[in-house]
């Protein structure tokens, strides 16, 4: 339904958001894009002159890189596995007809919602730390030494308070995906006699496929720049064991000042995630067809 | 005034020609309908009318003035959607009042107006209240009575009664055909349903493909369909075809009965053939009668025929009721 | 899964649901219950639930002792400002993209999706640079800017969902009516999307509190929105757990209330179509 006069005043009306948004992405990464090839450190004042690919070399072949890629993966895929399986867990559960049921979505949905500082500061303070952490104390009492997180797991601790953080979102979007599943096919799988296994893993579950596409996804897309997380906790250490690819581009350019390498790393980084945004389009775009 | 015409009239979405060359005269006060399958553009030309979608070439002259260009709002017509399309947030009574607002006269005549449309449409006892308080058929009566106040110079209805139930649809057909009578104003009226473009109009354009097969009287249309389309297409039961071969200088190909031309008899006739299945309406009886070469005739007889499923029947039609299609379709004169 | 009346499993699933929900809340229970107690009591070895001495003192020496109010307004003003100027882009694109689909707009759509994927760190450098150089570091404006323009696209797909709800006749309807633009978007679109609009409003002012990274990195003493100024807490010096915890209560409190009410808008907003 459009008359040319209407579809020139669409035009206009797209207008102010196409380009704030090409000037907010292109602007940005051409600039950073034309520093990763420069010798530009702010520590070193020079000529900035311009030296290819040594930028990417340095960023590539530093041990620090492979440590934080490595820890990139295991954070994704460690917060992909907790909030996958306790989300589907947890959807199921809700599913159910139980007392109370909107205290409990009350409850477990609460997590999201707290700033990632916070979150950060609870955990390593109240909860985690060896001698006034409630871990401790649960630890004491129980006759085991308490666990110095974040020296000792600091990788998995932090695996642990962002998974804390997204469980919920996880778990809302399977949910509902849930309850869109039509009781009818439930109730013929139990006339032909499934017991509530088979009806998980043949009904349920396919049915969920979307949906958990949907959470891979997105989650992904938000852990692999997973940083307040990091700043506030362990400041990426010891050493690099908890530093990901964000926080490793964030030391190189903000604290050590070096802009040609830090612009390195961040083209890096946007090619990564490229790479997953190319599969979530794909999925997104099926959807809009619907 | 509430002429429109037009010239050449075509539509094309993207590389898609939806709509061909179209001519067509409305005649100031008629009350015609474009009737077709889906999908025949029967709706576009209507939105094309309103000004709600871009002509692609051809011009629409309202009242003797080229409106081609011309901005939906200032054409002076006024549009009965499917949906209704009422404003959801507003009441009734400012649902009415929406496009006297915008055409700024005094609060008086705004009240005048209203007033006039809910009376003619008896929409006094809920002006107060929302749309989503309406049945189906009030709501209709509110998106009338907002094209109404607009006094336009023509109304464009857009399958209106689609949204409504088999009963009530027929009392709004009657309500809609006497509010012409008393408005005396041109009304252009889409529907996909021949009943009513066979109750209502005074003229009856039949539409396929984006091409107009034909344009008549209801009786025109009936009696002297130009092609086989518009002879299926009226009439309900579905006119009877039967393929003949061509002989010689004939070239006709089809023929086509309408069931209720068909005479039964048990003795003899120009077809003979077992009785399939029946259907007893009451106030008539439709046979299904398998005839020679596996074709199939409906005939329409009295409500207490005693025919049985298997029964062996003879049909006869009248030869001025036959018609004759040769290859293209296109209807041969009889005599 | 199956429906199953009985109440004997109906208990059991309760007692699971809330065992595993109460576990789930615990650590923001911990820190609420905290936030009332003294600070030896906080980190005591034998912490208890709540039987404690409560007290109000953590959250008057929080309030008077540290900028903690002007970091909240900081707060406030960030995230209201920029879904407000969010919803001002954001509107005219829905409804062009809703209204007067082109074969273009999916894709559009998309792209509009895609830019919000784009990695932080990619554009850090260059976001801190220009910001430097034009006086926008550690300003509310900077942020405000930096917010809009990451929630841009989830506030377009939003409005565009729910735009996309309302039949296209009724705006056609009131061009008939005589209306101009203004009076379509003012008198009809908007009063009838209101719902969705608040909707949209409410996910952009979450999101925008909590984000952590550009308000980590551009803001310092002036501009800095509560979760900076959180952050600021976790020196090792002193160990202060309950001023901490009230700290965290009256930062996390607001937002989990609004949450609590936006868990449609949370599904429609972040999941992209994928569930209905």
């Amino acid at each position: 339904m459009a008359t040319t006069n209407s579809r020139s005043l669409a035009q206009l009306m797209l207008f102010p958001s196409v380009i704030l948004l090409l000037a907010w992405m292109i602007v940005p990464l051409c600039m950073t894009l034309y520093f990763s090839f420069l010798d530009y450190n702010l520590l070193t004042p020079g000529n900035n002159e311009f030296i290819g690919f040594v930028n990417y070399e340095f960023f590539l072949t530093d041990p620090a890189f492979l440590e934080s890629f490595f820890n990139t993966l295991l954070l994704v895929s460690g917060v992909l596995l907790i909030t996958l399986v306790g989300g589907i867990g947890l959807a199921i559960l809700l599913d159910q007809a139980i007392w109370g049921r909107n205290y409990v979505r009350i409850m477990v949905l609460a997590p999201f919602f707290v700033m990632p500082t916070v979150s950060a500061l609870v955990w390593k303070n109240m909860l985690m730390n060896p001698v006034n952490g409630l871990f401790a104390h649960f630890a004491a009492w129980i006759g085991v030494t308490p666990v110095d997180f974040f020296a000792q797991i600091p990788l998995l601790s932090i695996i642990i308070i962002v998974s804390w953080q997204w469980l919920p979102f996880a778990a809302l979007i399977l949910l509902t995906a849930i309850q869109s599943l039509d009781r009818e096919q439930l109730e013929a799988a139990d006339l032909d006699g499934a017991g509530p296994f088979s009806k998980f893993l043949y009904i349920v579950l396919p049915h969920l496929s979307r949906a958990i596409t949907a959470v891979i996804l997105i989650e992904t897309i938000f852990l692999l720049s997973i940083f307040a997380e990091i700043l506030v906790t362990t400041s990426g250490g010891p050493g690099y064991a908890s530093t990901n690819i964000t926080y490793l581009i964030y030391t190189q350019s903000l604290l050590q000042f070096d802009v040609g390498g830090g612009s390195a790393g961040g083209i890096v980084a946007v090619i990564l995630a490229n790479i997953v945004a190319i599969f979530l389009m794909r999925i997104i775009g099926k959807n809009l067809e619907g | 005034m509430g002429s429109i015409t037009l010239k050449q009239v075509t539509k094309s979405f993207d590389k898609v020609n939806v709509i061909k060359p179209i001519d067509l005269e409305i005649i100031d006060g008629e009350f015609i309908v474009f009737v077709g399958p889906s999908g025949c553009g029967k709706s576009t030309l209507l939105r094309m009318i309103a000004g709600l979608e871009d002509t692609t070439s051809g011009t629409i002259e309202i009242d003797g003035k080229d409106a081609t260009e011309t901005p939906p709002a200032k054409r002076g017509l006024a549009m009965v959607f499917q949906s209704y399309a009422l404003y959801p947030h507003m009441t009734v009574r400012n649902n009415i009042a929406f496009p006297l607002k915008r055409e700024k006269i005094s609060a008086d005549e705004i009240e005048k107006k209203i007033a006039n449309a809910a009376k003619i449409l008896n929409l006094d006892s809920y002006l107060d209240r929302k749309p989503g308080q309406l049945s189906g058929g009030q709501r209709q009566r509110v998106a009338i009575g907002r094209a109404i106040v607009r006094q336009p110079s023509a109304f464009l209805f857009d399958e209106p009664l689609s949204n409504l139930d088999a009963s009530l649809r027929v009392n709004m057909r009657l309500e809609i055909s006497e509010l012409h009578k008393s408005l005396a104003t041109t009304m252009v009226y889409v529907t996909h349903d021949q009943v009513e473009a066979m109750t209502m109009a005074d003229r009856i354009a039949v539409f396929n493909a984006g091409i107009i097969e034909q344009v008549g009287t209801p009786l025109e249309l009936y009696n002297n369909p130009v092609n086989q389309f518009v002879a299926g297409f009226i009439g309900s039961p579905k006119m009877n075809f039967i393929n003949v071969d061509s002989t010689g200088n004939d070239p006709t190909v089809c023929i086509g009965i309408r069931p209720e031309h068909i005479e039964i008899s048990t003795e003899k006739g120009m077809w003979s053939g077992k009785v399939g299945v029946i259907e007893h309406l009451g106030s008539e009886t439709f046979l299904h009668v398998h005839i020679e070469n596996n074709e199939t005739l409906t005939v329409r007889t009295d409500g207490n025929c005693e025919l049985k499923y298997g029964d062996k029947v003879y049909l006869s039609a009248a030869d001025n009721k036959i018609l004759h299609f040769d290859a293209a379709g296109v209807t041969l004169n009889n005599d | 899964m199956a429906i199953n009346n009985s109440n004997k499993s109906k208990l059991i699933y309760t007692f699971f649901a809330w065992g595993i929900s109460g576990l789930i809340f615990f650590p923001i229970l911990w820190t609420l219950l905290t936030s009332f107690k003294t600070e030896a009591e906080a980190i005591s070895a034998s912490p208890s639930l709540f039987m404690f001495d409560w007290t109000l003192v953590n959250y008057k020496d929080v309030l008077a002792r540290s900028p903690y109010f002007d970091h909240f307004w900081n707060s406030v003003i960030i995230s209201l400002g920029s879904s407000i100027l969010g919803l001002l882009i954001a509107i005219p694109a829905a409804w062009s993209m809703a209204f007067m689909q082109t074969k273009r707009t999916k894709n559009l759509l998309m792209w509009m999706l895609s830019t919000k994927m784009l990695p932080p760190v990619g554009v850090l450098i260059p976001i801190y640079m220009l910001f430097r150089d034009f006086g926008l570091l550690d300003t509310k404006i900077g942020l405000v800017i930096v917010m809009t323009m990451i929630n841009l696209p989830i506030m377009v797909w939003m409005l565009y969902t729910y735009f996309r709800e309302i039949p296209g006749e009724i705006l056609e309807a009131s061009r008939m009516d005589g209306a101009n633009i203004v009076d379509e978007i003012f008198h009809v679109l908007l009063p009838i999307a209101l719902p969705g609009i608040a909707s949209t409003l409410l996910l952009n002012v979450i999101l925008a509190w909590n984000e952590a990274f550009w308000s980590l990195i551009l803001t310092a003493a002036n501009a800095a929105p509560l979760t900076a100024f959180i952050a600021s807490y976790s020196s090792p010096e002193g160990l202060f757990y309950a001023k901490l915890s009230a700290a965290s209560a009256m930062a996390i409190v607001p937002i989990l209330i609004l949450g609590w009410f936006s868990q449609k808008q949370l599904v429609r907003g972040l999941s992209f179509g994928a569930v209905k």
